[in-house]
């Protein structure tokens, strides 16, 4: 599988990442890699091997249903560009 | 050409836990803006999520409860979007491998049929946060204290044909998660949220039709309504002989009608793929064992042993049985007593509509489950009749009486059953009655209706009908 300068595009646009048309020429160059190796791994017989998630052989430590966290707005707030009463403040998003 | 409707339900259920999903902030409802969101809420660099046990704990107990399969070891999955108050840029969701799969819930329809509602799925994910576009002029404001509540997402198979289907529906789901303790039902402030996708085709065809959805319907009247004008609306736009363009849409109550958000074509993209945060979500045999003893008494089974043990019609404890609250009401009122078809029928009807009347829940009842079972045990002992009952009941209701025996007395309601009385009131109803006596006599059976009728309006309601009946006859055959 290739991929074309549109998919590209589309895939930069989707993760809202900007790509100038000579990246694009790079960015394509490297993702048929990757595509290549996975290729190469999907010839690999994994039949009878169960499929796993993540990629350590753990599973998800539990926490009891506690509210334990002090309110650190103020603190979160001096960190952020904009913000008042209470409100992080964005550029109008318009629905 | 006769149209068939399709429509499949996806409700979002937040989950009753004390603490966010993958964060220890507070979900309590209310709080000032932020003051509930934590590093992990907010996506800081270098905080990672950390599974909370009680949201787990409420999602197999949901999958038991419907008879599904509980998936003991579930996978959460990221699915990619833009918006501001989902500062991660994905939110935490289940895709390939949700907690639960199948399972079924039955409904009662209002005629008393039942039908099998068949569910997809519901997997577990994280709340976003909630934008504010009014109170800034020139900026949104982003509230994070939402961001990371937990909620189930339950996903129903194409099955329902009709908007009263898929209301009953969504009741009968709110009546089983509050009776579940999973979710506090509390739509207005969102803990219960539909999404009901919609399409129609013509009787008889197999493919399905293409289907509008219409997002975040916050009540079951506007449910109804808005399916009923999305089904409307489709059926004329075929007919003009244009096509339905898959859409998201959102309904209006002022108008009633629904709209097509803008069309996002990439946003239908969320390249969902495994959380590196997240090892897959094992629940353990123990803690899976120890779930399932913990289960109420589930509505199915309640309601057959309502029948068994009361001896109910299975429509009167089918409708008892569909939320705890209300069949914690009827048992409380039989076991003080009650009569318990007298206790149901009152429930259902009189209870039941008066609740609805004053939109109140039958946790706010006036009326409590011991007061309904003295004012049921007076109509059994001939104290008052069915119809002074409601006299009462109203009284109590609105609050003008400490009990059902004051109100009786207060109000001189009792059923006079003193047949001297009765006679009494019997006689100056005939004296004055020659033409119904004459009617009787020769054979017109509806003339002692009306004759019966006098006399108990003489007596204000307070005689005994059956009584007065039987005086009636002896006196004028």
């Amino acid at each position: 599988m290739s991929l074309t300068a549109t998919d590209i595009e589309r895939i930069a646009h989707l993760a809202r990442i900007r790509v100038t048309p000579d990246e694009v020429v790079q960015v394509q160059a490297k993702l048929d890699g990757i595509f290549k190796l996975i290729d190469e791994m999907q010839a690999v017989n994994t039949q009878g091997v169960q499929p796993m998630s993540h990629g350590l052989d753990m599973v998800l430590r539990l926490r009891d249903d506690v509210a334990t966290a002090a309110n650190e707005r103020d603190k979160f707030q001096k960190n952020a560009p904009q913000s008042a009463e209470g409100y992080f403040l964005v550029p109008k998003v318009i629905e | 050409m006769t149209w068939e409707v399709v429509i499949g339900l996806e409700t979002h259920v937040q989950l009753t836990t004390a603490s966010k999903i993958f964060s220890g902030a507070s979900t309590a409802f209310g709080a000032a803006p932020n003051t509930q969101a934590t590093m992990v809420d907010l996506a800081l660099p270098g905080s990672l999520p950390v599974m909370n046990k009680g949201a787990a704990e409420r999602a197999v107990k949901f999958g038991l409860a419907i008879g599904a399969k509980v998936n003991q070891r579930s996978i959460f999955a990221r699915k990619n979007y833009f918006y501001p108050d989902l500062p991660k840029g994905y939110q935490i969701s289940q895709f390939e491998t949700p907690i639960v799969e199948g399972g079924s819930l039955t409904i009662t329809l209002d005629d008393g049929t039942e039908k099998i509602v068949e569910l997809t799925r519901a997997h577990l994910e994280e709340d976003a946060g909630k934008s504010v576009h009014e109170q800034f002029d020139h900026e949104t404001g982003v509230d994070l204290n939402r961001a990371g509540t937990p909620l189930l997402e339950i996903v129903t198979e194409p099955v329902m044909r009709s908007s009263k289907e898929a209301v009953a529906y969504a009741k009968a789901l709110h009546g089983l998660v509050r009776y579940l303790d999973i979710c506090d039902g509390n739509m207005q402030e969102g803990s219960f949220r539909c999404d009901a996708n919609v399409s129609v085709r013509p009787v008889g065809q197999k493919e399905f039709g293409t289907r509008r959805e219409i997002k975040n319907l916050n009540s079951f009247k506007f449910m109804q309504q808005a399916i009923d004008f999305e089904v409307r609306w489709q059926i004329e736009q075929i007919e003009d002989g244009k096509k339905i363009v898959q859409a998201t849409v959102l309904f209006n109550p002022e108008t009633g009608e629904t709209k097509a958000m803008r069309s996002k074509e990439d946003a239908m993209d969320y390249r969902y793929f495994p959380d590196p945060d997240l090892p897959p979500l094992v629940i353990t045999d123990e803690m899976f064992a120890r779930i399932k003893a913990s289960m109420p008494e589930l509505p199915e089974a309640k309601c057959a042993r309502f029948m068994s043990q009361y001896g109910l019609p299975k429509y009167d404890a089918r409708l008892l049985t569909q939320d705890g609250a209300t069949s914690a009401y009827f048992e409380t009122a039989t076991q003080a007593g009650a009569d318990a078809k007298l206790a149901a029928n009152w429930t259902i009807g009189e209870v039941n509509a008066t609740l609805n009347r004053d939109e109140k829940t039958i946790e706010q009842s006036p009326v409590a489950a011991s007061q309904l079972a003295d004012l049921i045990k007076r109509i059994s002992d001939g104290t008052i009749s069915n119809k002074i009952a409601k006299t009462v009941f109203e009284t109590l209701w609105s609050g003008d009486g400490a009990s059902v025996d004051a109100v009786i007395e207060a109000k001189g309601l009792k059923q006079i059953s003193d047949v001297g009385a009765i006679e009494k009131i019997v006689d100056e109803v005939l004296a004055k009655s020659p033409a119904q006596i004459a009617d009787y006599k020769s054979g017109k059976e509806k003339a002692l209706m009306s004759i019966v009728g006098m006399v108990m309006k003489a007596s204000a309601g307070k005689a005994n009908p059956a009584q007065v009946n039987e005086i009636v006859k002896r006196k004028i055959s």
